[in-house]
This record gives structure tokens, sequence and C-alpha cells, in this order.
């Protein structure tokens, strides 16, 4: 329990940070927000005005300490104003409608990714200087293609000149709501398969290739090659002996990696046109929704901190050695 | 001179590959500009040169506004080279700067360092940088350098950090500590010199993550959107529809060139591993004996095991040969 606490303790400090950074942002930039926006959007109210001010900095709301606890108050209420370029939607209802999409869409691409990639690390590493060993520099192209420029290909190779899959928006809106019912799930599904792939095929070789370096060295050791002279079955050997132990430095490279996935899967969205938090991200950006920005940031940390955490609780449980050091203390 | 020669030819071979290609885009973005055919922001408007296809007048084929792609490109790679290698080298020497001192002073230092390096990791870049980016009223260039600059930094510092404990621990160091030399002069000429390698292959990184992140700001259009670079192409060819009307040689050359300038650093980089590490490099695979495929991984193999298993005329005729003498059964167990 110990290791989590701290870990968890941890997190708390980097919520903080992007609490604060987000805080000061808007204030210690040149130039004042607040004048941009009241200059673009000349109907806001003057109450939406003063909830600007408070949130943006600027005009009389009392000294930057004051500002700063109410701030905080309501970042925990998650209450993150009224969107101005919707106005008067709340940001949080925007966020609700967009973080699902985004959320499974990333998070299944990228668990799929990873088992494929730890997979095929495996293999490559045990055959090391195999076939597959010997694509890896293919491979690595693919890994640096940016997202969002595989994305475009894809569209245009298999949405618009094969006509294979839809090459747009998270559903087909003309023949299905939202809702737990088939024809949703199935067109949501249809429409996730370009989006999934380019995630995928984009980081499936990072994956691969930390593996195989890590398996590589494992085989090395000696108690994998005494499990060899006891005469045990290869395969027992390479799972159960090499595998498990190599599984461990690609876990805890997978919380840290999950930021950059995120970023690279918010560009892509837009792509697509789908409707996650990317591409309300990217409308935010166009229309100087500076209060829709500055919570997005917010969540998308807040959600990359939580899914740490759940990668150190599953450490937990397969590093024996993670246990061991708290009874050892 | 001889020192770089036996450098080179010691480099793995996907190192060289990756060297040569990332060769060629600085030299593109040396000369490019002088090379390109046309003013890369001159709207033909002839009215057949209006997404031209590619064709001998233009090579990369025109915009929707009859602007020469191909000189775009070789104007916009000259922008976003400078901006990679510039991002590079500050944030790297920031790395170095902050991993240093954290495992050079230890104690409270170290530990608040060590925190401040974890959560830049942790919290993703890309969100924060649009939002930082998103507030400056001039998003030029430089704005865009020192945005990057500052939070591309952490990887590289905790990599480093974790070397100099190290070193810091090996006699040497604490021969010099002995003899009196002074902390920046062990720093200096005792430590950074011993972690070129690292500091090499962060930088490397570092380029790779500059490119990416510069070229998917510039896609949002986060940057001054009237200058060239790879990213403000892919801008207007995505805000201009480009993909809807089929206008292939406007995107996929920039995308392209991105991709071919972070796969020869990809490449550099796995070269720089595989020569700290030789392990990792790709061995010659299975040797062949006896007609079976032998991995490195596999037990040592045991000519009779080998042998045994031929069929019974092949092990027959094997008995013949002088393999055989070997044998510890001499006809191949079975046929006895």
């Amino acid at each position: 329990m110990l290791f989590l606490l701290r870990r968890l303790a941890f997190y708390l400090v980097a919520a903080w940070v992007a609490i604060t950074a987000n805080f000061f942002i808007p204030r210690a930039m040149p130039g004042n927000p607040v004048e941009s926006i009241a200059a673009k959007y000349p109907d806001l109210t003057a109450s939406a005005f003063k909830a600007l001010e408070l949130m943006l900095g600027g005009g009389n709301q009392g000294g930057l300490w004051s500002q700063y606890v109410t701030y905080l108050g309501h970042v925990f209420t998650f209450n993150f104003g009224l969107d101005i370029a919707n106005y008067p939607t709340p940001v949080s209802t925007l966020l609700a409608q967009t973080i699902p999409w985004t959320l499974t869409l990333v998070g299944v691409a990228t668990v799929i990714s990873f088992v494929i990639g730890t997979g095929l690390g495996i293999l490559a590493g045990w055959r090391h200087g195999g076939w597959l060993d010997r694509s890896l520099p293919g491979l690595m192209f693919l890994q640096a293609i940016p997202y969002f420029f595989l994305a475009l290909l894809l569209v245009d190779f298999i949405g618009i000149e094969l006509h294979w899959l839809p090459t747009g928006q998270g559903y087909n809106g003309a023949t299905t709501q939202p809702g737990w019912h088939w024809a949703f799930i199935g067109s949501a599904i249809q429409h996730a398969i370009l989006p999934a792939f380019t995630i995928v095929v984009t980081s499936v070789a990072g994956w691969m290739l930390q593996m195989r370096n890590v398996m590589i060295t494992t085989i090395g050791e000696d108690y994998v090659v005494a499990a060899q002279a006891k005469g045990l079955a290869n395969r027992r050997v390479i799972y159960t002996y090499a595998a498990r132990n190599a599984l461990l430095p690609q876990l805890q490279g997978f919380g840290l990696a999950l930021g950059y996935v995120v970023s690279g899967a918010l560009v892509m969205e837009i792509v697509f046109a789908y409707p996650g938090i990317g591409l309300l991200l990217l409308n935010a950006v166009s229309s100087d929704d500076f209060p829709l920005m500055q919570a997005i940031f917010l969540v998308i940390t807040f959600t990359v901190l939580i899914a740490n955490l759940i990668v150190d609780t599953v450490i937990v449980f397969v590093d024996p050695r993670v246990r061991a050091r708290e009874v050892a203390r | 001179m001889s020192t770089l020669m036996r450098l080179w030819r010691n480099l793995p071979l996907k190192a060289k590959v990756g060297a040569v290609l990332f060769g060629l885009f600085v030299l593109c973005a040396i000369i490019g500009p002088e090379l390109s055919p046309y003013d890369p922001s001159y709207a033909n408007p002839a009215p057949n040169l209006l997404m031209a296809h590619p064709s001998a007048q233009h090579l990369l084929g025109t915009t929707q506004t009859g602007q020469d792609i191909l000189s775009q490109m070789l104007v916009g790679i000259r922008l976003t080279m400078e901006l990679a290698l510039l991002v590079g080298v500050i944030a790297t020497a920031l790395s170095v700067i902050v991993g240093v001192t954290s495992a050079f002073l230890g104690g409270v230092w170290d530990e608040v360092l060590s925190v401040v390096t974890n959560v830049f990791l942790v919290i993703p870049a890309l969100p924060l940088l649009i939002l930082l980016l998103g507030y400056l009223p001039q998003k030029g260039q430089w704005a865009t350098i020192i945005v990057l600059s500052a939070l591309g930094w952490p990887w590289g510092a905790r990599v480093i950090r974790a070397q100099t404990l190290m070193i810091r621990n090996r006699d040497f160091i604490a021969a010099a500590r002995e003899s009196g030399e002074k902390s920046w002069r062990i720093i200096t000429l005792d430590i950074i010199p011993n972690e070129v390698s690292l500091i090499a292959a962060s930088f490397v990184n570092t380029v790779l993550y500059a490119i990416a992140t510069s070229v998917a700001l510039a896609f949002i259009g986060l940057t001054n959107l009237n200058s060239w670079s790879l990213g403000t192409i892919l801008y207007w060819a995505q805000s201009q529809q480009a993909l809807q009307l089929g206008a292939w040689w406007w995107f996929v050359p920039p995308g392209l060139a991105v991709a071919l300038i972070g796969a020869s650093l990809v490449l550099l980089n796995t070269g720089i591993d595989e020569l700290g590490s030789p392990r990792l490099r790709a061995s010659r695979g299975a040797a062949k004996i006896a007609g079976r495929r032998i991995w490195p991984t596999d037990p040592t193999p045991v000519l009779t095991q080998l042998t045994a298993s031929r069929g019974r005329l092949a092990a027959f005729a094997h008995s013949f040969s002088r393999g055989s003498l070997l044998d510890e059964t001499p006809a191949g167990g079975e046929l006895l």
C-alpha cells in the first residue's frame, strides 16, 4: 500500500501543478485575454464577463490569493463556467459529451497496440536476428509518421478512393441516434476502425522495440539459462521466465507513453472529425475560447494521471518485488 | 579527422542510413530556398494552374490558389529544421543542466528537481503547449521555439540524472575531489565527457519531439500562418479541403518529408543505442547445424539428438559419412 500511497501523493502534486499552471498562464501571458474575448463576442452579458475575469484575471476581483482560492474551489466542484462560443452551455456539459468518445477510442486502441507490440517484441527478442527482428527498422518508419498524416492517407485511400469505411464523424447521424442499442454501437465501431487503426499502427513499433530490447537482456540472465538447462519446454521458458520479467519495464513505460498517445490522438481526431475532445479543443483554439481550452487541458491531465495510477496498481499486483520492498521496510 | 572516420566506420548500418537521410534534409534546409523555382506565396491566377496535377513546370503540382508546392516545400523545410535543431540544442542543454545538478548536488535539491522532472513528464505536453500558444498574441517562430524548449527537457534530464548518479560514485571522481578540484571542473571535465553518447541520444530524441510537435501545432493553426513550414503547408491543405478534392500531391509530399525526417532520427537513435550496448545489435540469427536451424537462445545442440531425428534412410546414409564418427550411437539410434 505504501508504494501506491506514495504514487498517489505524487499524482496529487502533479495535478496541483497543472491546476496552478492553468491559473497563472492567462495572468502571466502578454495581452489581456478577457479584453480580446470581449472584442470578439460583444454581446456577452455582464455576469458572464465577470465570471471570465474571475477565471482569467484582470478587472477588480480582489487579490491574487483570493482569486486563486475561488478558482481552486471551482475546479474541485468541476465548475468550469459557461462556454463563450456556445453561450450559455456549461463547459462541463461539452466535456461530458466528448470525453467518452476519446476515452473509449484511445483506451481500446492503446491496449490493442500494447498487446500486439509486446507480443511481437517477445518473439523478436527470443528469435533475435530472425526475420521479425530484422523487419523492425521498417516498422520504426511507421512510428515516425505523424498520427494526423497517417490519418489523412487512410481517409484518402480507404475512405474516399475505396469507400470501404466512413471517413469521418463518430457515428452515422442519418440512420441512428446515440443510445445503448446495436444500430448505434455497430455504427460507432465502424466509424472507430480507421482512427483506432491509426493509433495502433503508429504506436505498435515503440512497444515492440522496447520489449525486444528488454527481452534480449533478460534472456542473458542466469535464471533463463537455468530454466533451459532443466529441460523446460521452450514455450514455458519464454512466457513464464523471460517475458514475465521483461514485461515490468514495459508496464512502467506505459504510463509515460500514454501522454504521448493522447497528444497524437487529439490532433488525429481533427482529421477524422471524430466527436471527441480533440475536435472540441481545435474549435476552442480557433474561436479563442479560453475557458474551454483550460478546462480541456485540466481534464486531459487528470485522465492521464488516473490512468497512471491504474497502471501503478497493476504493477503492484504483477511485480512481487514492489510488495516485498514494503515488507522489508 | 581520423577519429571521426573511425567513429563513422563503427556506426551500425541503421545509424549510417539515418545520418545520411538526416544530412540530406539539413542540406535541403541550407540550399533549398535558393533552389526553389517560384516564390512560394505567389498565387498564379492562370485557371489551368489551380490545383494542377504534378507536371514539368510544377513538379509537385499547385495549390488551390495556384501556388507551387515544390517551392513551398523547399522553403518550408528550412523553417522546420531550424526550429527543430534550435529546440534540440536549448532543451538538451536544459536537461543536462537539470540532470547533472540534480544528481551532483543530491539531498533536498535532488528530491525537488526529480519531482519537478517527473511532474513535467507525466503531464501531457501537447494540450499544455496548445494552451500556452493559444494565449500568445503573436504566435511566431520564436514563441514556438521557447515554448517547445521549456517543455522538452524532462525526459533527457531523467536519463542524464540516472547516468550521473552512477558516474558520481566512480573512483576517478573521488580522486578528482580528493585532489581539490572544484565542483564545476569535475562536472565539465570529468562527468559530462563521459555522458556524450547519452547526451547525443537525448538530443536526437528532442529534435524528433520538436519536429513532430511543431508540425502538429502548425497543423492546428497555432503558428504564424504567413510563413512557410512543413506544418503550415499541411494546415492549408487541410483547411482548403485538399483531401475532399482529391489533391494528394498537396498533403502527401510535406507529410512524407516529416515522416522521413522522423524515421532518420529514429534510425539514428537506435543506432546510437546499439553502439552503447552491442548485445542489442541484430545478430546473424539462426545458424544451421546438421540441417537444423539453431537459434542463439536454443540450448546447446547435442549432435546425437540432431541426427536421431533424421529419417531412417537419411540416417543410414549418414552412417557412411565422416560426421558419423562423432555420433555416440553409430548409425543414428533407431536403426540398430
